[in-house]
């Protein structure tokens, strides 16, 4: 079936400083056709859409909607000329009414009366129920997206971009959310839909455009495809096996079993059961698509989030009830993924910053006072073994580049001569090759016997360093298997493919 | 009709226009920090605009045109604040203390001169006839434009906060600025118009002070008034009519110690001063517990960037 085209994107470029975003981008989208927009994280998939919207201008290239330019200045344009947008967080105002939220998105909102009898006709008709005087924040998360979706529906839209809908769904939801979708397409909404869920994509999409570091790397028929193909193009096949020294392992130095945990976070997932351990001298890498439970693991292990005492053992003692101190004392250290705010202290200084993880484990205080000389001598240890650009220990975290940053916590949490090692996200923004010394630390630190674990959504990066390598799933992690002998086919599947049948036995 | 010495009617009257400062400030206020923006520079606005607004008057001889001028030396001394926080980001709890230590000095300054001066008066609205009626003479019709003014913004701005687009639009900035942002509004611009008029009125309400309520040029004249509007904004869940009945409560007792001070009442004079900060504060603390949400604004306070 071919269908009249209603949006083609030609060569379309965006570079942020540092990070080119977009490089040269180009699909098309006939009307009524649902089109997926493929990729990891930090492919380029929000930027695109942003560019679509009109929220970000492109560097260069083309937009042509219905044959004529587009180039939307601001959302208001894009809106006024058909095109929509659900986005993933941030457009609702909690202290608003349904009425009101949705008023605030329309070019020429009617009078409330009016609006709210609309809001329950529109509602009604595409199977979305909501009431229009309710207040947003008392709504659940997937009530939150109707209000987004019939937003966007009450304003006729051409185009509906969808940016990745799925993400705060129940089950349930995601198929009455499909009905929704199919219902418009049949209709002749178009709709562009962001996502890595390859499952999802399949049941949904009619063409699908793959994006890989900024490029498009395929298009495909995504039903003609099985989800592992998509897989692969979606992680690209080139990956290198790293040479690794292989070590005798040691006797287990961490241990989870059956780990359950709520998540403290809104909107985060829930450790279910999570199960591994780690012997001495071996490197876990845990691999899965952001906010299936990384943040969580992390703050799990190391004990910002505590279980029953069993649940978590460092060398054979239960520290589950234990907090982070403790942890540190039984030989866990830990690094979080956020650097400002959570890994450092953004306006301390790198000496402090220093002291804040490592006073416990390197003795750095004296009947109660800091001692300041030794932590000044440990910052400038790390300083000088991580190459961290700075112009002293006494700056502030915040004033060091993110990479900078990256490697002197690396280096703060690496250097303390920790039994179990638990880094989330090491070379998050980190150049190449600031990643490469962080990695041959981790292997170094591994190779005198500590046990690390790894939580990254880089792929490549964990196939380097680990030893193991499981997946973070809704908050179930796969049972972990060697690295060696792992197949990208098999690391897709564990990624992306089996979850359909998981999410319908926990339906049931 | 007295009761202990003091006449009803004539407080009731008295009261409504020795409120008027505070409640004009606290109107401002209100907008701006339903837009999200804390200022606390409401005092040295006001004082800067009671200087202004005296000048203005005395050289031109006109109270409206030091009224207007009053607003516009409060808007100006906003912008500063403005510039600081949405331009350069600066922490807004220090720019606005900064504003405030800032106006009281400049003003001092700049009324060197005008100290003993007498300001073209503001008259009454409605003619004698009217005002001699009976109770509602000094009531309804006693007052001059400014007290109609203040009643008349409050409705304007319960009906433009609740009703309107454009009060839809500061409410929501005010919520989640960076919602408000993907939906395509310009909020450090929404912002900066809410601080301006925040400004504005708040310079009105000082001058006020100085051309009416007092009527001449002292230093430090607004003495503490735009603290309590501050105070009144938050008690009141930054809602105009509850704003009115704090401002009125608080000029209410204001009027009602110095008349019992006067009356000669058996309660030392420091208690009765210290009753319109004590008594108002009380009141809107019990009107504003019990609800489950403060209806504070989500963003208050908090500045924003575009990064994205």
């Amino acid at each position: 079936m071919t269908r009249p085209e209603l949006l083609r994107v030609e060569g379309i470029t965006k570079a942020y400083p540092g990070v080119v975003a977009n490089s040269d981008v180009s699909f098309s989208i006939g009307e009524g056709e649902i089109h997926a927009l493929l990729g990891e994280n930090g492919a380029g998939k929000s930027t695109m859409v942003k560019m679509i919207y009109g929220l970000v201008r492109p560097d260069s290239g083309t937009m042509t909607l219905r044959g004529a330019a587009y180039t939307p200045s601001k959302p208001a344009e894009a809106r006024r000329l058909g095109v929509a947008m659900v986005f993933q967080h941030f457009s609702l105002f909690e202290a608003l009414n349904v009425a009101e939220n949705v008023a605030l998105g329309m070019e020429n909102p009617p009078p409330m009366r009016e609006l709210a009898a609309r809001i329950r006709a529109v509602s009604e008709e595409y199977g979305l129920p909501l009431d229009p005087s309710r207040m947003v924040g008392d709504l659940s998360a997937g009530e939150r997206q109707r209000v987004e979706i019939i937003r966007c529906l009450l304003q006729d839209p051409k185009l509906l971009i969808m940016d990745e809908p799925t993400s705060v769904l129940t089950p349930q939801e995601v198929e009455i959310l499909f009905r929704t979708l199919r219902q418009l397409s049949s209709e002749g909404t178009a709709i562009l839909y962001i996502s890595h869920k390859l499952e999802e994509i399949r049941s949904l999409c009619d063409e699908a455009t793959i994006l890989r570091r900024g490029k498009v790397v395929a298009t495909c028929t995504p039903r003609e495809r099985t989800a592992r193909e998509m897989a692969e193009l979606m992680v690209g096949q080139a990956l290198k096996t790293p040479e690794r020294r292989m070590g005798a392992k040691g006797e287990v130095a961490l241990g989870v079993s059956d780990l359950s945990v709520e998540s403290p976070i809104p909107f985060g997932t829930s450790l279910k059961g999570v199960s591994f351990t780690v012997a001495r001298g071996e490197v876990l890498g845990i691999a899965g698509v952001a906010g299936n439970g990384q943040d969580e693991l992390l703050l799990a292990l190391s004990g910002e989030l505590k279980a029953a005492p069993d649940k978590v053992r460092v060398a054979g003692q239960p520290v589950g009830d234990r907090g982070p101190v403790e942890r540190r004392k039984a030989g866990l250290v830990a690094a979080p993924e956020d650097r400002y705010g959570h890994a450092a202290a953004p306006d301390m200084s790198l000496v402090e910053n220093a002291f804040l993880t490592a006073g416990v484990r390197k003795g750095l205080t004296q009947n109660g006072f800091v001692d300041w000389a030794g932590t000044r001598r440990f910052a400038e240890e790390i300083i000088a073994a991580y190459d961290v650009r700075t112009p002293g220990p006494d700056v502030a975290a915040r004033a060091l580049s993110g990479g900078n940053l990256q490697k002197f916590l690396m280096g703060r949490e690496l250097m303390q001569g920790a039994q179990v090692i638990v880094i989330n996200q090491p070379t998050w923004g980190v150049d190449a090759a600031a990643a490469a010394s962080i990695r041959q630390s981790i292997l170094d630190r591994a190779g005198e016997g500590a046990a690390v674990v790894v939580i990254s959504q880089d792929l490549d990066e964990l196939l380097e360093v680990s030893d193991s390598f499981a997946v973070l799933n809704e908050g179930r992690l796969t049972r972990p298997r060697p690295t060696e002998g792992l197949t990208m086919d098999e690391i897709g599947l564990m990624m992306g493919g089996a979850h359909g049948m998981e999410v319908a036995h926990h339906v049931a | 009709m007295d009761l202990g010495g003091i006449n009803p009617v004539i407080l009731i009257a008295t009261l409504m226009a020795s409120a008027v400062p505070i409640l004009l400030a606290a109107l401002g206020e209100t907008v701006v920090e339903r837009a999200g923006v804390l200022n606390l520079g409401v005092e040295g606005m006001m004082i800067f605009g009671a200087l202004g607004g005296f000048i203005v008057a005395v050289h031109s001889g006109s109270p409206v045109l030091g009224f207007i001028g009053g607003a516009v030396c409060g808007a100006l001394l906003s912008l500063i604040f403005a510039a600081l926080t949405q331009v350069f980001l600066a922490n807004q709890v220090a720019t606005g203390l900064a504003l405030t230590l800032f106006g009281l000095g400049v003003s001092s300054l700049g009324g060197q001169g005008y100290n003993g001066i007498k300001p073209p008066p503001t008259g009454k609205l409605f003619p004698q006839a009217l005002t001699d009626l009976p109770v509602v003479g000094p009531i309804v019709f006693g007052h001059d434009w400014v007290v109609y003014f203040s009643i008349a913004m409050t409705a304007v701005l319960w009906w433009v906060l609740k009703s309107t687009r454009v009060g839809l639009i500061i409410r929501a900035v005010g919520e989640s600025h960076e919602a408000a942002h993907a939906l395509g509004y310009k909020v450090n611009r929404i912002r900066l118009a809410c601080i301006a008029f925040g400004g504005a009125m708040a310079g009105m309400g000082g001058a006020y002070v100085s051309l009416a309520r007092v009527p001449q040029w002292v230093d430090g004249i607004t003495a503490g008034a735009g603290w309590i509007a501050l105070a009144i904004v938050v008690f009141a869940s930054w809602k105009p009519w509850r704003v009115l009945i704090g401002a009125y409560l608080f000029g209410g007792i204001t009027v009602l110690q110095l008349n019992l001070q006067v009356a000669g009442s058996a309660i030392p004079v420091e208690y009765l001063s210290m009753a319109p900060y004590l008594i108002t504060i009380l009141v809107l603390v019990i009107m504003s517990a019990g609800r489950k949400a403060s209806g504070a604004p989500a963003a208050l306070g908090q500045n924003f960037h575009a990064s994205r």
